[in-house]
């Protein structure tokens, strides 16, 4: 009797307990889900808020031109490729096609100058000790921080002296010696964070420095080289103030120029054209950027934490 | 370092760079700074004006000023904003959410496509008297704003592409958060610590290093921004978007005046040298390292 009369007294107690317990759990869990559910609306409302505009750029090239200053809604009401046919043409001799194949000559060899330069470079830094080396690294953080504003100019005057104006040659050629700093340190901290053993194992069989680059290195070094590649691949695209100092001719305009060109020379109200190729000019660089986005994710969280 | 080899071998790795950087940047740096204390305009050669360029600018220069005032306001309005937002929306992405990944890329869309004229003529278009946002706006019955044609919106306009482009800063800002030690927090919840205060005791030094990046990097990127005034507003009206890269720019390359254009480029740089330095020697205050007992 005396057990089952203890039990009778502690068990309300603890059921009591047991229900504080179930009651708070609850309450935790409600304000859990009420919290995440802020934070699933902010992130929606702010994500929809920042695509909108690329969105409604896409149905806007399909719009009749009427339409694209008369209705909000991404969805064109009487779809028609009229912008991107007479869009591609342009106003002058030359078609898009020309555009995008000067473009496409102005990043080619830029990347390629660059991942070899730079993979180089880097390589020198992170594994040699050589006269300099500290003064030559600072170098590097000074470069990465020294606005470009400061020595456009005399780059320029030095270009025309080679007699390289209106030609890709400005474009290129800083970049095939390791003139991107950014590039340079991200491959320094990549290569810092790799073990030297396969290196070493390397040596030990007899490769020289230039072949343990080449075939141990370099693999290493692959996902690393890949977002360089990428990032100067998009800075290219983008780039609009070099093609605008270097070059003249509208023969040779990449896809930056050209764009602007139209807006200074398609006639008013044929908005749609210049949408339409607005949209042609984003998706090389979205479909880079779709196909590889770990590379950008990873190459702008190492690069940017290390610094 | 591997042993055996001549110490100069290292030098040969990095030769490229030694060359680039002497022939597209130290040289041009120093020659820059001579051509803003001459009067140069590629007809004849270079003629030592002494600092009359930068009399000129200082005393004389409407215009400069007006582009030095509306550059400063664009950049201490940018940065700030920029850097907030970015670490606002990483904080918030860093809770164990579903989708991570899916926010995370298309917050850093526009970042990858801000810098293109392509998205400065979209800017144009979705901005414009009767664009895109005036349509919505007045859907859900507001008045119609003048975001270009309105010196004192232009440059509010020109600075939301900027924010638009918040994507890339965000990104450092949660890889840094979720390199943070997970028992700190667990620590702190133990001692009773609120939302708030581990946000700002905790969270808030451990990521210091890369807040100290992200303003050092904005800021240098902001002072030369370029393309979006010059394709969206053309620095107008009035010069209200006038930035002072744009300034540098007509001087140079529209008028081929190279030595007062230089004049223009170190007065910029020098201010963001100062800035840049005032960031590097205040941040032994409030820049906190692991493993650093300083602070």
């Amino acid at each position: 009797m005396a057990e089952q009369f203890t039990v009778h007294t502690t068990t309300p107690s603890e059921a009591e307990i047991e229900r504080e317990r179930a009651r708070t759990l609850a309450e935790g869990r409600r304000k859990h889900a009420v919290s995440s559910a802020v934070r699933y609306a902010i992130l929606a409302g702010v994500g929809f808020l920042m695509l909108y505009p690329l969105i409604w750029l896409i149905g806007a090239s399909f719009k009749e031109n009427a339409e694209i200053f008369a209705n909000p809604g991404f969805i064109p009401e009487e779809p028609t490729l009229d912008g991107y046919i007479k869009g591609w043409q342009t106003s002058t001799p030359y078609t898009f096609a020309t555009f995008f194949w000067n473009t496409f000559l102005i990043i080619l060899p830029k990347v390629i100058g660059t991942a070899i330069s730079c993979t180089a470079v880097a390589y020198g830094f992170a594994r040699f000790e050589f006269p300099g080396k500290r003064i030559l690294f600072a170098t590097v953080i000074a470069t990465l921080l020294l606005p470009n504003v400061v020595t456009r100019i005399p780059q320029y005057l030095l270009f025309r002296d080679l007699g390289w104006l209106d030609t890709f040659l400005p474009l290129w050629v800083p970049s095939a010696f390791a003139g991107d700093a950014f590039f340079v340190f991200m491959l320094i901290q990549f290569l810092r964070a790799i073990p030297r053993d396969m290196e070493e194992a390397a040596r030990v069989d007899g490769a020289n420095t230039w072949q343990t680059l080449v075939f141990i290195v370099v693999p290493m070094l692959a996902p690393a080289l890949i977002s360089v590649c990428l990032f100067q691949f998009m800075w290219t695209m983008n780039d609009f103030l070099g093609p605008l100092i270097y070059l003249s001719s509208v023969e040779k305009y990449p896809v930056s120029l050209a764009l602007k060109l139209s807006i200074d020379t398609t006639e008013a109200f044929q908005w749609n054209r210049i949408l339409a190729m607005s949209v042609l000019a984003l998706v090389p660089a979205l479909t880079v950027f779709f196909l590889a986005q770990k590379y950008f994710i990873e190459g702008i969280s190492t690069g940017g934490l290390k610094g | 370092m591997m042993g055996g080899e001549s110490r100069y071998l290292g030098l040969a790795y990095v030769a490229p760079y030694i060359a680039g950087l002497f022939v597209f940047t130290a040289i041009p740096f120093v020659a820059s700074l001579y051509l803003s204390f001459t009067d140069y305009n590629l007809m004849r050669p270079p003629r030592w004006a002494g600092i009359d360029n930068y009399v000129e600018l200082f005393t004389r220069d409407r215009t400069f000023r007006k582009s030095l005032t509306v550059t400063l306001l664009y950049v201490f309005m940018t940065v700030p904003l920029k850097l907030a937002f970015a670490l606002f929306i990483a904080y918030i992405l860093n809770y164990r959410l579903k989708f991570i990944n899916l926010f995370r890329t298309a917050y850093y869309v526009p970042s990858i496509l801000g810098g293109s004229i392509a998205v400065a003529v979209l800017w144009r278009y979705i901005f414009a008297d009767a664009g895109l946002v005036n349509m919505l706006i007045t859907a859900f019955g507001g008045e119609p704003v003048n975001w270009f044609g309105d010196p004192s919106n232009a440059l509010f306009t020109i600075t939301l592409l900027r924010l638009w482009q918040f994507g890339s800063a965000m990104v450092i800002f949660l890889a840094a958060l979720q390199s943070i030690d997970k028992t700190l927090y667990e620590a702190a919840a133990i001692d009773g610590a609120g939302k708030w205060h581990t946000f700002f005791h905790i969270t808030l030094p451990l990521i210091t290093p890369v807040i100290f990046f992200n303003l050092i990097m904005q800021m240098v990127q902001a002072f030369q921004e370029f393309n979006g005034p010059y394709v969206i507003t053309e620095g107008g009206p009035l010069k209200s978007t006038y930035l002072l890269p744009l300034y540098i720019y007509e001087e140079a390359f529209k008028k081929f005046d190279m030595g007062y254009a230089s004049a223009i480029a170190w007065v910029l740089f020098v201010i963001i040298m100062v800035l840049t330095l005032i960031a590097f020697w205040s941040s032994r205050h409030w820049v906190y390292y692991a493993g650093d007992k300083r602070s």
